[in-house]
């Protein structure tokens, strides 16, 4: 037999139907609020009506005596429970405030919604009933959620700090450039840019178990979380256990956007109590609760400043941010901005003229942290907006404008402004595809035609090209950046006995079909049937290391690190089969799961007689051991670097001021595809986020901090209704940081999304002199848009 | 008080508190934990089930309500192991990722296709206005129902 090292993949690339499918079609997966528990006591949380007050008092005595209540605690008597606040692993700077944050609060609450007292209860109806019963005093005290009037420490929300600014971050290139490219500029334009706080509103609500074990001493802690392995750390450090004393299992979880990638007071509640109580405690998240409960996204004033010669070509870039940290620092809120510091020049071809400076003030509202795309969707709207500003100014294409600037095919791998190295890319390439799925030049003539003195329905055409910094991370750039962690993911491959393979991975789905795409990888990899596959995941006691599901990060670093464990287990199995073929491992190709002699036709192996032997022992070459495993800790090199362009269409009534979005077109580049079923997915999925950031999301807070839009009846997640079909398409640039050549596709379709549909909300009005509609731009903001400029008379 | 029910072709006779709501009654009393909650509001639709051959939000109902109705949840779609066409379509057409809402997208899918048994791609969004999904962003979910009726994968 003919057997060759370069097989054509024979799995890898297409639309394999997803393994997880079965279970959750049925009903038959658990999420975490699904687990029977016998004995479990359920905890509900009383949350402060205030956003910001003294607690002078809290008498839960009346509470402890309701029906079927076993305990209820203010924050005051559980305070002994805890070995340190709540975590945040991000300390930006040396100097950053961060103050003491406790499961409970006990002498201030600093946002509606704080925890102030606790009940456990034989029954969740029992444990919310008793809260009524709970006696809490509070003092009121005045209330900041408007960030610059937070910066001028009017009121200052943690007086141990003495100020509300957690922090100024600056990345300055070039500062001189920078002076001398605005005062030469031919062009410049400056904008003040607001990203809305968005509220991630995954649809499984967060869930939480903690169960006691029967000896010992440890817990396991069941929660509805993307990081079981941070939350495990985590959680012992904060409760003073050892960390081997808790397991920490995600069932299944529905989904997260990063909401779910935190640490939050009732994982840490549940757990103390449970040990406390010796028995299971659980709580449930309400919707309405959670809004509250848990992270919101976004939430920056961006001051962008842009600085081009005669060409329009980008000579310089200054960038102000204020970012809304809430009212305490959870996981990773304050890196959140950083994410997005290294992409406000999006794909263009930058010099060296780069003055970034971000400052962090803490608000009477819920803390922020990721929320998909995390600092990255932010800094590309602004230079979005921004190019198409410039583009307006100089009177030519927004896509011509683009188009002068991109960072070209041939300059990749391009060292940038930053230092960050690009790997790959042809933005050209993607953007011309997505122009022709779009019509752009059709529409630009429907307009002349359409967009005539008087016409009330208005056609627009909106484009943003993106590039994403994902792949989370290289962990020396980690620690350059002063993050607490590394950025590798950890993987294990073992071939069993029977040559089924087992793959343990420490990365963490919550619906990113990663059992499917991961058995795909091995199943090209050592020529097995993907079925014979077996992917685990999700547990501590059985994926002991690992980093998680977060920033694109699951196939461009988990997905690379499963490859290469798959890699060492051919070099071992090479080596057996060589020993016992009797010939040097040179001389043996391989391929479709066999070992063959080359020019001996009728001396091969395949991995399954290779495996058995290496169970067996029976004959191994001196000194190896048995068994086929490896293991993988695989640190990126690089960031991944996903890219495209997408296009949006609307038409708006300009007497309504609403849109209706008539197309829209994502060309995304993720490198080589897994499976583009999952990979179109996700495009889909993002789209639709960054369409809600656009056009219909906010989290709406009064003068007095109270969360106006808390229930799914006024925050207005999108339905089928109101959002479009989404055509996709891709190119193909493999990325050279891995041998799999990928990228992450997770976060680019809302990074993508909604710049390109203000981009078209703004061009389709701009006849009327309207360059700006706040986000979102619901039928109230468009209609005040184009009163403001029209004078009242359209 | 004492309400009889058939779910999913078996019949329960249970005592249940007045205030207890259908879906918790579901989940809570029979175990069946397919049907999901996702909201307080009865706006995200994923507690979606039949009662008497109408899609409900069971989050709708008192369970006193339910009483005597014959209940369909996504335990009872499949039968002898093999997925309702609904469920294939679903999983052919890749209308699925965390799969929380899933249950009652799947319910409330059959239930626009009696109804409606060949609807336009709007009359599948405006049939599923009720179910939030965050993850999908509709399009594969909107492409599987029309798989379905039309009696194949897309």
């Amino acid at each position: 037999m003919t057997v060759v090292e370069d097989q054509p993949t024979k799995v890898i690339g297409t639309p394999m139907l997803r393994r997880e499918d079965p279970a959750l079609l049925t009903g038959e997966a658990k999420f975490t609020n699904d687990l029977h528990i016998p004995g479990a006591l359920h905890l509900a949380v009383l949350r402060s009506p205030y956003a910001h007050a003294r607690i002078t008092s809290v008498d839960v005595s009346a509470a402890a005596g309701q029906p079927g209540v076993v305990a209820a605690y203010s924050g005051a008597d559980l305070q002994d429970l805890w070995a340190a606040p709540m975590p945040c692993a991000w300390p930006v700077t040396p100097d950053m405030k961060n103050p003491p944050h406790f499961p409970v609060a006990v002498s201030k609450a600093c946002y509606a919604g704080d925890g102030v007292a606790v009940v456990l209860a034989t029954s969740e109806a029992a444990a919310q009933d008793a809260l009524g019963a709970i006696d809490v005093q509070y003092e009121p005290l005045p209330v900041v959620i408007d960030l610059e009037d937070s910066l001028s420490d009017r009121v200052v929300i943690h007086e141990s700090e003495g100020t509300n600014k957690s922090y100024t971050w600056e990345l300055k290139i070039g500062e001189d450039a920078v002076d001398a490219a605005f005062a030469n500029a031919a062009h410049s334009v400056k904008k003040r840019y607001i990203q809305q706080r968005l509220i991630p509103m995954a649809m499984e609500p967060r869930a939480v178990a903690a169960i006691p074990q029967p000896y010992g001493g440890g817990m396991t802690l069941y929660s509805a979380t993307q990081i079981p392995h941070i939350l495990k750390i985590m959680t012992a450090l904060t409760l003073g256990l050892s960390e081997h004393q808790v397991r920490v299992v995600a069932p299944s979880v529905g989904g997260g956007f990063g909401s779910k990638l935190n640490v939050y007071a009732e994982e840490l509640l549940c757990v103390a109590l449970a040990r406390k109580h010796g028995v299971p405690v659980r709580w449930n998240e309400e919707r309405s609760e959670g809004s509250q409960a848990t992270i919101q996204g976004r939430g920056q004033i961006q001051d962008i400043e842009l600085a081009a010669d005669e060409n329009g070509k980008l000579t310089a870039l200054r960038v102000r941010l204020i970012a809304d940290m809430g009212a305490y620092l959870q996981l990773v809120t304050p890196g959140i901005p950083l994410l997005g510091a290294f992409l406000y020049a999006g794909v263009y071809d930058l010099p060296a003229a780069y003055d970034f400076s971000c400052t962090a003030v803490f608000t009477n509202m819920t803390p922020t942290d990721a929320y998909r795309g995390a600092g990255r969707p932010e800094a590309t709207y602004a230079i979005e907006r921004t190019i198409d500003a410039l583009a307006g100014e100089m009177g030519i294409d927004p896509m011509e404008l683009r188009k002068r600037n991109f960072v070209q095919a041939e300059q990749f791998p391009y060292t940038a402004f930053s230092g960050l190295v690009y790997d790959s890319g042809n933005h050209l390439a993607a953007a011309e595809k997505a122009a022709e799925l779009a019509d752009y030049e059709g529409v630009r003539a429907r307009q002349q035609t359409q967009n005539v003195e008087g016409a009330t329905k208005r056609l627009g055409i909106g484009v943003s090209s993106y590039f994403e910094m994902c792949g989370l991370a290289p962990s020396r750039v980690l620690a350059s950046l002063n993050y607490g962690a590394g950025g590798w993911e950890a993987a294990t491959v073992r071939v069993l006995p029977t040559n089924k393979v087992q793959v343990v991975t420490g990365s963490t789905p919550h619906g990113q079909g990663h059992e499917t795409s991961w058995s795909m990888i091995v199943a090209d990899k050592l020529g097995v049937p993907p079925e014979d596959v077996e992917v685990l995941h999700s547990d501590t006691a059985i994926s002991p290391i690992g980093l998680d599901t977060y920033g694109s990060r699951s196939l461009a670093v988990g997905g690379v690190a499963i490859d290469m464990a798959c890699d060492r287990i051919i070099d071992k199995a090479r080596k057996i089969a060589a020993h016992q073929l009797e010939c040097a491992e040179e001389d043996l190709d391989w391929g479709q799961g066999v070992f063959g002699v080359r020019g001996t036709p009728e001396s091969s192996m395949p991995l399954a007689a290779v495996a058995f032997g290496a169970f067996t022992g029976h004959n191994l070459p001196d000194g190896m051991e048995p068994n086929l495993e490896a293991h993988v800790h695989y640190d990126p090199p690089n960031f991944s670097w996903p890219f495209g362009t997408h296009i949006c269409v609307v038409e708006v009534d300009t007497e309504t001021g609403g849109v209706d979005v008539q197309k829209y077109v994502a060309v995304d580049d993720c490198g080589v595809q897994i499976n583009p079923l999952i990979v179109n997915g996700q495009v889909h999925g993002g789209v639709v986020q960054g369409i809600a950031q656009a056009l219909f999301e906010e989290a709406v807070y009064d003068e007095d901090g109270n969360l106006k839009t808390g229930t799914m009846t006024e925050y207005l997640v999108p339905a089928a209704s109101d959002v479009p079909p989404i055509t996709t398409d891709h190119t193909v640039t493999p990325s050279p940081t891995n041998a799999l050549g990928v990228k992450g596709i997770g976060e680019a379709g809302t990074i993508g999304a909604a710049p390109a549909v203000i981009n078209a909300v703004v061009d389709a009005l701009s006849g009327l002199g309207v360059t700006d509609v706040p986000m979102p731009a619901s039928p109230h903001n468009v209609w005040q848009a184009i009163q403001a400029a029209t004078g009242g008379t359209q | 008080m004492r309400i009889q029910v058939t779910v999913n072709g078996t019949a329960h006779e249970s005592e249940v508190e007045d205030r207890t709501l259908l879906v918790h009654y579901i989940r809570e009393a029979l175990g069946l934990t397919g049907t999901n909650i996702g909201c307080d509001t009865s706006s995200c639709g994923a507690c979606t089930i039949h009662v008497d051959g109408e899609s409900v939000k069971s989050c709708t109902m008192l369970a006193a309500q339910a009483d005597g109705a014959d209940i369909m949840t996504i335990e009872g779609l499949a039968s002898g192991g093999e997925l309702h066409p609904m469920q294939r379509a679903f999983q052919e057409n890749h209308g699925l990722q965390c799969g929380f809402c899933t249950p009652g997208m799947v319910m409330a899918s059959v239930g626009l296709l009696e109804e409606i048994p060949n609807p336009t791609e709007e009359q599948v969004r405006i049939g599923l206005e009720g179910n939030l999904c965050r993850c999908t962003g509709y399009h594969n979910i909107v492409l599987s129902v029309l798989a379905c009726a039309k009696g194949g994968s897309a």
